[in-house]
């Protein structure tokens, strides 16, 4: 189950795969803040000053409904460049750091 | 103009709605569907033999079929009947719902979808426990899974009883028994792999049935959203397109909008669908996937809700259920005549019956391969052994959820799914979190993690205004928060950091440098 230790131990050290880890966790937490900033901030906006969401768009649509969908569309759309991003750049390093370890 | 034609419709409106009684086209329509998936469950039943097949369908369903799987896992008819009938008496508020409900699957995704993949085997215990002490680990998270599992299964017993009631004038005790041994017989015979199919088909049916409901409502409108929210505007007021009376608190708002957040992220049956992919890239489309199906779902709600409360009116909704839950329903049956309403009534029945299998399958697992095998048996895994111990927990969980169900009849049951996401958001997600993303995290720190957050939740509750002065009836409650999440989440974290540190467990730190090759790269993961 486990690769030999060796191997491991210079994989989990080499700058590549550091790099990686860090890079993995910058995507994912800018990612993660943005949708908090989006979902917390609603919510504040909804505690403190609803009259702000009840602004009319034009006669008589206020600012509330197309924010409430935009999130919804704003959560799908953060998971789909999670998604691209892991698909194109992630997974082809994993796939070099892989490729060099068979190598070796 | 278009509001008077309007109140024409709604005058013309039959007097009384044939909600309450036996209608041939949903009777057919639902054992249609359990024969369906029953003849599935047969199918899946010659394929599931080993431990590999029943929890975790044989890790052969792909990506696009387990997001709608998931999609099926979330999309509860609680969801679907309650969000729908909050939008049609409340407004607005309801979208603010359903929005929370939705923003914990990015979380999913960005943070435990992928090391959850790599990392755990069959339940999410796998994961905390990969580095720290097995025994001490899985004993405490299988009480934090099966807290959150009989809270969320009691919930949705109930509401299937009184839901079919309702909705077929079949006697409630009868509705109960006939849940309770389906679905058993789904997860007894099928394991995942049935249990995955159910969960696909009755995606595909909430689905379409939602969209044909819009689509025949709006038709009214002239295919116009625009003059649906203008007509509920001119009915019921501008106010009711805009938040309205549901958060005034601050803290209350945060509180639930962190549970419904974080608690998503910690249902032992949503984190259980990560082990039927092959691999982390298909678990990550997936959830991209199920967001994308549930996004569409809840906007398809929220006009279901409005609709619901122009065409049907508020006054018929509220008359019929004070809660609005038979909102969608009047609607269908106003919309497309008796034969549509009969279709919408057997899809939520399905509904109800498919999250009851996810919940017992994860109920189950927990028993036999996180009690069972790591606890009682030493870790030593047999095969056998096992597989009976997981059959004769799910007979037993059926047997129990047709008892609670029986046993809480007539409860109001709102806050038992309140009490699930925050026992899932206090008790699960923190020490799987930190297990995942910190080296210091020690066997004794998730140990006092999970039973700080699950027992903060119950306390909390009890002693919350959802409890204590909505069903105690006392004129205060001592803890102010509806929902304790904030403050057991919050709790659970620290408690969890600070006895890590108080107390470093060197092997745990050791083997979490090793534990990061297959988190990161996926090496060795089955």
């Amino acid at each position: 189950m486990h690769p030999p230790h060796k191997t491991a131990r210079a994989v989990i050290e080499s700058p590549e795969f550091k790099r990686l880890v860090s890079k993995r966790w910058s995507v994912s937490l800018l990612l993660t803040i943005s949708i908090l900033v989006i979902y917390i901030g609603f919510l504040l906006v909804v505690a403190f000053d609803k009259e702000l969401l009840a602004v009319k768009i034009g006669s008589y649509l206020p600012w509330a409904l197309p924010i409430g969908f935009g999130i919804i569309v704003s959560a799908w759309l953060l998971t789909g460049i999670y998604v691209y991003w892991a698909n194109n750049t992630y997974d082809t390093e994993v796939q070099e750091i892989k490729n060099k370890m068979n190598a070796n | 103009m278009l509001t008077s034609s309007l109140l024409l419709q709604v005058s013309a409106l039959p007097a009384a709605s044939t909600l309450g009684t036996a209608n041939p086209v949903s009777i057919v329509m639902f054992f249609l569907f359990v024969a369906i998936t029953l003849y599935i469950t047969y199918w899946a039943a010659k394929k599931t033999k080993t431990g590999s097949e029943f929890y975790a369908a044989g890790r052969n369903i792909s990506g696009f079929q387990n997001g709608l799987a998931l999609a099926g896992d979330y999309m509860s008819a609680a969801s679907f009947l309650g969000i729908a009938g909050m939008v049609a008496t409340k407004g607005y508020d309801g979208l603010i719902y359903s929005i929370g409900f939705l923003v914990g699957w990015p979380l999913i995704m960005f943070l435990i979808a992928e090391p959850l993949r790599n990392l755990g085997k069959y339940t999410f215990a796998d994961v905390v426990a990969y580095r720290l002490q097995q025994r001490p680990i899985r004993i405490v998270s299988s009480v934090g899974s099966l807290l959150t599992i009989a809270f969320y299964l009691i919930a949705q017993m109930v509401g299937a009883g009184g839901l079919i009631k309702t909705l077929f004038g079949l006697q409630y005790e009868l509705a109960v028994v006939v849940v309770g041994c389906v679905m058993t017989a789904y997860v007894l015979f099928g394991g995942m792999l049935a249990t995955t199919w159910v969960q696909i088909i009755k995606a595909v049916l909430l689905l379409s049935g939602a969209t044909v409901l819009v689509l025949l409502s709006l038709a009214t409108f002239n295919f116009s959203p625009a003059n649906l929210f203008q007509a509920v505007a001119e009915k019921y007021g501008e106010a009711m397109l805009a938040p309205g009376g549901f958060i005034t608190n601050p803290f209350d708002a945060l509180s639930l909008g962190l549970a419904l957040m974080l608690g998503t992220a910690g249902l032992p049956h949503i984190l259980m669908r990560f082990y039927t992919v092959p691999d982390a890239k298909a678990a990550r489309k997936s959830v991209f996937v199920a967001t994308g199906f549930i996004g569409y779902f809840y906007i398809l709600t929220f006009f279901i809700g409005f609709s619901a409360m122009v065409l049907v009116g508020k006054p018929v909704i509220e008359g019929i259920d004070k809660g609005g839950n038979m909102a969608a329903l009047l609607l269908a049956e106003q919309a497309g005549g008796t034969a549509f309403l009969g279709f919408i009534a057997a899809v939520a029945f399905a509904t109800i019956l498919a999250v009851v299998a996810g919940l017992t399958l994860s109920g189950a697992s927990s028993i036999s391969h996180d009690l069972y095998v790591h606890v009682f048996q030493k870790g030593v895994s047999n095969e056998k052994g096992e597989m009976k111990v997981a059959k004769r927990a799910t007979v037993a969980l059926g047997v129990l959820s047709i008892v609670l169900g029986l046993v809480f009849k007539g409860q109001n049951v709102a806050f038992m799914v309140g009490l699930a996401f925050s026992i899932a958001a206090s008790a699960n997600f923190p020490a799987l979190l930190m297990s995942i993303i910190w080296k210091k995290f020690t066997t004794q720190g998730a140990v006092w993690s999970i039973a700080t957050g699950a027992f903060l939740s119950l306390v909390l509750i009890v002693l919350s205004p959802t409890v204590w002065v909505d069903i105690l009836h006392h004129p205060e409650a001592i803890f102010p928060l509806k929902n304790p999440a904030l403050v057991s989440m919050s709790a659970a974290f620290f408690v969890g950091i600070v006895v890590s540190l108080a107390n470093p467990e060197t092997a745990a730190a050791e083997k979490f440098e090793s534990e990061k090759l297959r988190t990161y790269l996926g090496i060795g993961a089955e």
